[in-house]
């Protein structure tokens, strides 16, 4: 049978072998955090602890002021040691509570509820706000709102992103390798808050070994289909996903839900699964530390708050020289400008990149309208068209050609033999125009 | 192992962070050896002249190119190969015998007038190669219509001239054409290999497939217009090819003759000149194949790739406007 898949997109060299091998393990507990209290899209938290105040791990240090936001909470037990500013991977400074973990690991509380699915679907939403859960594959968009659609967008399948289409990232990998009872349990809890009788769990299909993993856990339950897919960036982006579980296109500018779908990503849905059994806040995640400068790529366990520095230090540092790190994969992740920025609810991974593996591309020539990027767009755009419009500054005629369309993937870019900065024009144009 | 010391500066851009080895360099060039069997054969048939005329084409382009980059203090672009594919293109469709000054002036209007006055690369309407041709054609109507007989002996400088299929066809039929090459067999073996009269680089069927199918291999030109362009050709050959009879043309003759092989696959198929959407490529390629066979059929020269390719150039933008891509999503949701 065919692969499942949506039309367009690109191959890029996944890369993933550098740390697809190594089992997830706990990072070394660091010696403090230093948490950013704005973690997601939406609404700022308001700060509840104040410097010298001690902590447990799990405790609420920002709580949510609006319905589009999420707690924040302790990583570690602890005193507050300083109310500072960070840097986000996004360049985006930020207030972050700085607490000095006293190696205790002490809980607010946490209870195992084994019997979590006799819990009502308000119960269960509950559980997911107050842990802070939010999209863990990048977005940082507030789980419990994606879990609360309007009654007139009627809700009928979940479907959990197991893509991990970006090269390099092996997190959600391992995480089906190694947990995948739990992603089943935390995709029936979804299933469950939303009441839909249909699951999927969408896997790329140069991740075999996690797809018969998956499969294996599925058996016996008709509501789960595994689907494996075909290996192609963006694969892992919601609407590609859509399209390709369910034969579903996501209207343009629409949401999921629109069409009748919530997707989750695979550390989401653990979280998810986490919170409504044990009422576990999302205080760690899975972090890749990978790239040809690191020493010994790992996928590590990581609490929220350690800064890039550490976990680098903790896969043995840098074998060659880094030119550029990034946060998240190399299609959609920042650079970052320093490796002191703390891990955040959103940190996929962490990349490193020698001299021979970065793209320097200072100049760049005209369009010689190939086409490469009408083929690669998985919108089904001519970003041909929206970067000479751009480059030319004509941006409202760019809206024309579907400019706000454009969720950003980079594949125009990553294709064009001209080396034309096609998507960073089409931001351009989207910053100085309104749709 | 030793480690290396954290980074004291860090390479910060905006992602996308790695890009495909791709380049219009590596495009160009390779569409340069693509057109290195046709350009052989060429040599092969017409000998050392013809060599020199592709040559004087060739260095005369990159030249105007260089020249017209450094007076205008614009970068120099001439090693991206895509000046050298000018050339290479207008000497291939050139007549194996021209003076010496024929290529350079072909040159002169294809790089500077039709490429660079238009913007340069990417911005050119007309396929520049063939602007230059065209321009010959109209301006030195005798010297570009004198047609060596293949002769396949290198040395021999002095070759008789003759007409080509195509001309043969014109003026005097079908079986006129069959009688010069001795049976119809014959006939399709010779223009197959290429073993007749016609502009340098044309004459040779297999040898322009091979450089096709090198590209289409590749994924440098997919087969949208050689097929939309070659098949509605030979579909107007076969309805209106026989004089007094429809459908009982030849259209195998139409399609190895002439220029045909070598527009469909290596000037429609120019990026900058065509339509950038597959759909419009095909309206594309279509128009290119109807209109080569009007002139062929009822007009007064007895080849019409190049005008049929420019004409369509024309087109090409306002077919990219009314043939865009569907949108993701852009119609109803297709519900299971």
């Amino acid at each position: 049978m065919a692969l499942l898949t949506f039309k367009g997109g690109i191959h890029p060299p996944d890369k993933k072998e550098l740390a697809k091998n190594s089992p997830i393990i706990q990072q070394k507990p660091p010696k403090k955090v230093t948490i950013p209290i704005v973690q997601h899209i939406g609404a700022p938290c308001k700060l509840i602890v104040s410097a010298g105040q001690i902590v447990k791990k799990g405790e609420v240090i920002a709580s949510p002021e609006g319905f589009v936001s999420a707690p924040v909470h302790s990583s570690v037990a602890g005193k507050v040691t300083a109310i500072t500013e960070a840097v986000l991977a996004t360049g985006r400074v930020v207030t972050a509570v700085v607490i000095e973990n006293d190696m205790t690991e002490e809980w607010t509380s946490l209870k195992d509820n084994p019997d979590f699915m006799t819990l009502s679907a308000d119960e269960l939403k509950a559980k997911v706000k107050d842990a802070g859960i939010v999209g863990m594959g990048g977005a940082a968009f507030p789980t419990h709102v994606k879990l609360s659609p309007p009654k007139e967008k009627p809700i009928d399948m979940v479907i959990i992103n197991g893509a991990e289409c970006e090269p390099y990232l092996t997190a959600d990998y391992r995480l089906m390798l190694e947990k995948p009872t739990e992603i089943v349990q935390g995709l029936q809890a979804l299933m469950k808050i939303l009441g839909v009788k249909k699951g999927f769990i969408g896997i790329e299909n140069n991740k075999p070994e996690a797809v018969q993993k998956m499969q294996a856990s599925v058996q016996g339950l008709s509501d789960i289909e595994v689907v494996p897919l075909e290996v192609k960036y963006p694969q892992g982006a919601e609407k590609m996903l859509i399209r390709a579980c369910a034969n579903r296109e996501v209207p343009p500018r629409g949401l999921p839900m629109d069409v009748g779908v919530v997707v989750q990503n695979i550390g989401t849905t653990i979280a998810v699964y986490e919170a409504v059994r044990y009422g576990k806040p999302l205080i760690d995640r899975v972090v890749t530390i990978t790239g040809e400068a690191i020493k010994e790529p790992k996928n590590l366990f990581v609490k929220i708050g350690t800064m890039v520095s550490e976990l680098i230090e903790e896969c043995g540092g840098f074998k060659a020289p880094a030119v550029k790190v990034i946060s998240g994969g190399p299609m959609m992740g920042f650079a970052l400008t320093s490796l002191e920025v703390p891990v955040t609810k959103g940190t996929s991974g962490i990349v490193a990149l020698p001299e021979e593996e970065v793209m320097h591309v200072d100049k760049f020539g005209p369009c010689i309208r190939c086409g490469r990027c009408i083929e690669a767009c998985p919108m089904g755009l001519m970003p041909f068209m929206l970067s000479i419009l751009s480059e030319k500054g004509f941006y409202e005629d760019a809206k024309a050609y579907n400019l706000f369309d454009c969720f950003e993937c980079g594949s125009c870019t990553y294709v064009c033999p001209s080396k034309r900065p096609i998507v960073q024009f089409v931001r351009l144009a989207k910053s100085l125009t309104k749709p | 192992m030793e480690t290396v010391k954290t980074p004291q500066k860090l390479l910060v851009t905006v992602s996308p962070h790695i890009k495909s080895e791709e380049t219009t360099a590596r495009i160009m060039w390779s569409v340069n050896l693509a057109l290195l069997p046709a350009t052989l054969m060429g040599v092969y048939f017409f000998g050392p002249l013809a060599a020199l005329t592709v040559a004087l084409s060739i260095v005369s382009a990159v030249i105007f190119e260089y020249l017209y980059q450094r007076a205008l203090k614009k970068p120099i672009a001439t090693n991206d190969g895509s000046a050298f594919l000018t050339g290479l293109l207008l000497g291939l469709n050139l007549p194996p015998v021209v003076p010496f000054y024929i290529p350079i002036i072909g040159s002169f209007v294809a790089v500077v007038i039709t490429k660079q006055l238009f913007g340069g690369l990417g911005y050119n309407v007309f396929n520049p190669a063939l602007i230059g041709r065209a321009f010959l054609l109209i301006s030195f109507p005798k010297l570009m219509t004198v047609w060596k007989e293949p002769t396949a002996a290198f040395v021999q400088i002095d070759a008789k001239t003759t007409a080509t299929p195509l001309g043969i066809l014109k003026e005097e039929g079908l079986g006129k054409l069959i009688e010069v090459f001795g049976d119809t067999a014959n006939l399709y073996t010779q223009l197959f290999v290429g073993h007749r009269a016609g502009s340098i680089g044309e004459t040779s069927a297999i040898a322009i497939l091979i450089g096709a199918a090198f590209l289409i291999y590749r994924g440098y030109i997919s087969w949208h217009i050689p097929v939309s362009f070659l098949g509605s050709a030979a579909i107007i050959a076969w309805i209106f090819g026989a004089k007094g009879a429809l459908f009982a043309g030849d259209p195998i003759i139409h399609l190895i003759s002439g220029g045909m092989l070598i527009g469909a696959f290596f000037m429609a198929t120019d990026y900058v000149t065509c339509p950038a959407v597959k759909t419009g490529q095909l309206i594309f390629g279509a128009g290119c194949g109807i209109l080569t066979m009007i002139i062929r059929l009822k007009g007064g020269y007895p080849e019409g790739v190049m005008f049929a390719i420019l004409i369509m150039n024309c087109f090409a933008p306002l077919i990219d406007r009314g043939f865009k891509t569907r949108v993701f999503g852009q119609l109803k949701a297709v519900k299971k």
